[in-house]
């Protein structure tokens, strides 16, 4: 069994600021992290590995500087980790990005399960699984909660309005899951400091994935962005109320009555 | 109101806007019905004409409905290869709907099926597409979609365009816009697909379980109780305040995690934004993700154990204490006071 979990490294979207002159997110100082979700992914994907054996490869879009991340994820147990890092896959949209990340799970080649989140902290299109499964020909499982293998099919319970539905499907397939349904394993201590010192992580550039430049990156996005904007809260009165419960009860109560 | 289902029609590229509508069990999905009102708006100002592709099993009740909300045409397709949403078989229908007819915008309800749908098709039709809209507007030079799209958390909109590719596609967020109300005077044309290429071959995934039970849609709701992990993932407290002031519980995405609550009720960049009037924000601290599904109510009162907690900056009333001791005497004050009216 090979399986691929993709991983984005997100800045901690908390301690970014918005530069209100230049219209542009403030990314000096702010730390990274892996995509929360994708941890969750991950988990699961390692999970069927102990469970079936095989191997789990992690494949990440971004700067050499990303490494460490790559190296987080093969502390957690990753067999493999690929980092697609090129100046030009700089300023992708979703279907620049999904071109690039599909086309190096192609060469990846022979592949049975790819995993990816549902979503990204930073930008939360949720498209980058669906178009990847797309762009694969692959059957697609989004919002997976959980998920066995058997004989060769795959078997997922998946989040829909109001309740869930269990799809099965044949393998390769692609399933994106879910944020926070599982509890991703904490990295190993002695292959943590292994991976620092001895793993290598594989880097694929541009003309590793014989793409040309005016597929990828901004050139080969479909979509741009005339401006970004700061979403303001609206004003709010922000009144404290204070007192003994009853009290502060007896006020909120009359504010209740008189907003209905 | 009758609506007669038509022959298909020769000549097929209408150009246009073109709008999923999504149902289950042949119920249309309301942000479909948003969509529907919102494109509606957009073709009058470009001077087109605006399409429904509706797809699934039995759907008479539903063709009926959408007939009556603004399309000019609604395409059906009946199959019981439609009869569960699967990606793969709807996909494949819509990408040679969209192929015959040749739309110029192409938007989708934000659900779950309706992003994994709108992802999978982009690619297929070599188009842009912008993610969970909370505006669309038209550029008044060039007559091309601006859509708003959320990000980081949400306090962020980044206005975008599709500048390559064909239709321009955007999925848009529930609760955002409004339905056309149901008239006469919006009456438009049924037509069905032709499903000659969909094989069951084509469908690799199967539903093989389904649980669906009575879902709640938030963002539509008068009043809300909006019960985070201060209150320890009990949520009979936030449940008798709800009921108390004739609202309905929603809740914070952690209360979500960790099985205490449906994921229909969360709020914020990665559930449903509210337009409430009122909404009582009981133990959730605020965090930036939270923020943006509130910033529609007209009043907000937090409760919360840490005076420090940024929920505060976002609220008109505000109380520092203990939720358990609080929150009870509030639902007796309501009591003693003939209710919430």
């Amino acid at each position: 069994m090979k399986q691929v979990v993709c991983l984005k490294v997100t800045p901690k979207i908390e301690q970014l600021k918005f530069d209100e002159v230049k219209k542009t997110m403030i990314r000096e100082g702010v730390e990274n992290e892996i995509n929360e979700a994708d941890k969750n992914a991950l988990e699961m994907s390692l999970s069927v590995r102990d469970k079936l054996g095989g191997q789990v490869v992690v494949l990440s879009m971004g700067p050499p500087a990303f490494d460490p991340y790559l190296k987080l994820a093969i502390a957690m147990g990753a067999d493999d980790a690929i980092l697609l890092s090129d100046r030009a896959f700089a300023g992708a949209d979703t279907y620049s990005t999904s071109l690039v990340l599909a086309t190096a799970v192609k060469k990846i080649s022979d592949y049975d399960l790819i995993f990816c989140s549902e979503a990204s902290s930073d930008g939360s299109t949720e498209q980058v699984s669906p178009s990847i499964a797309a762009w694969l020909g692959v059957p697609l499982i989004s919002y997976v909660g959980n998920m066995s293998v058997n004989d060769g099919r795959v078997q997922a319970k998946r989040i829909i309005r109001g309740g869930y539905e269990v799809i099965e499907t044949t393998l390769p397939a692609l399933l994106s899951v879910e944020l926070g349904c599982n509890t991703p394993r904490f990295p190993d201590f002695r292959r943590k400091r292994w991976a620092e010192k001895e793993f290598k992580t594989t880097v694929w550039g541009i003309n590793d994935l014989g793409l040309s430049p005016n597929e990828v990156g901004l050139e080969g996005s479909l979509t741009s962005v005339n401006e970004l904007r700061h979403m303001r809260s609206p004003q709010r009165r922000k009144e404290f109320l204070t007192g003994e419960p009853k009290q502060v009860a007896a006020k909120l109560a009359e504010i209740i009555r008189n907003t209905a | 109101m009758q609506v007669v289902v038509e022959k298909e029609s020769e000549s097929k590229k209408t150009g246009g806007v073109f709008v999923f509508l999504e149902q289950t069990g042949g119920t249309l999905e309301t942000v479909s019905l948003e969509v529907l009102g919102k494109g509606r708006a957009i073709a009058d100002q470009l001077g087109v004409s605006l399409a429904g592709i509706l797809l699934g099993e039995n759907l008479e009740e539903a063709f009926k409905e959408c007939a009556f909300r603004g399309a000019d045409l609604v395409l059906v397709g009946e199959s019981p290869l439609l009869g569960d949403f699967t990606t793969e078989a709807y996909s494949k229908v819509i990408s040679g709907v969209v192929k015959e007819y040749d739309p110029d915008i192409f938007l989708v309800g934000a659900t779950h099926n309706g992003t994994s749908l709108a992802a999978n098709l982009a690619i297929q039709l070599h188009a842009g597409l912008m993610a969970h809209v909370v505006d669309l507007d038209v550029e008044k030079e060039t007559g091309k979609l601006l859509g708003s799209v959320p990000g980081f958390g949400g306090n962020i909109v980044a206005v975008c365009k599709c500048k390559k590719g064909r239709p321009q596609m955007a999925t848009v967020r529930p609760g955002i816009f409004k339905p056309l109300p149901i008239s006469e005077s919006l009456k438009g044309t049924v037509q069905p697909i032709k499903l000659d290429a969909l094989k069951p071959e084509d469908v690799k995934c199967r539903v093989i379980e389904k649980s669906v039970g009575e879902s709640v849609e938030i963002s539509h709701a008068e009043k809300v109780v909006v019960a985070g992990l201060g209150l320890k993932e009990d949520m009979t407290l936030a449940k008798t305040l709800a009921k108390k002031i004739s609202g309905i519980l929603a809740v914070s995405r952690p209360v979500a995690d960790k099985g205490a609550a449906p994921k229909d009720l969360v709020v914020g960049s990665t559930g449903s934004s509210l337009n409430a009037k009122l909404a009582l924000v009981l133990g959730v601290s605020g965090a930036a993700h939270f923020s943006s599904g509130i910033r529609d109510v007209e009043t907000v009162i937090a409760i919360n154990s840490d005076p420090d907690a940024p929920i505060f900056s976002q609220a008109d009333y505000c109380v520092t204490g203990d939720l358990f001791k609080i929150v009870p005497e509030l639902v007796l004050e309501l009591e003693s006071n003939g209710g919430a009216n």
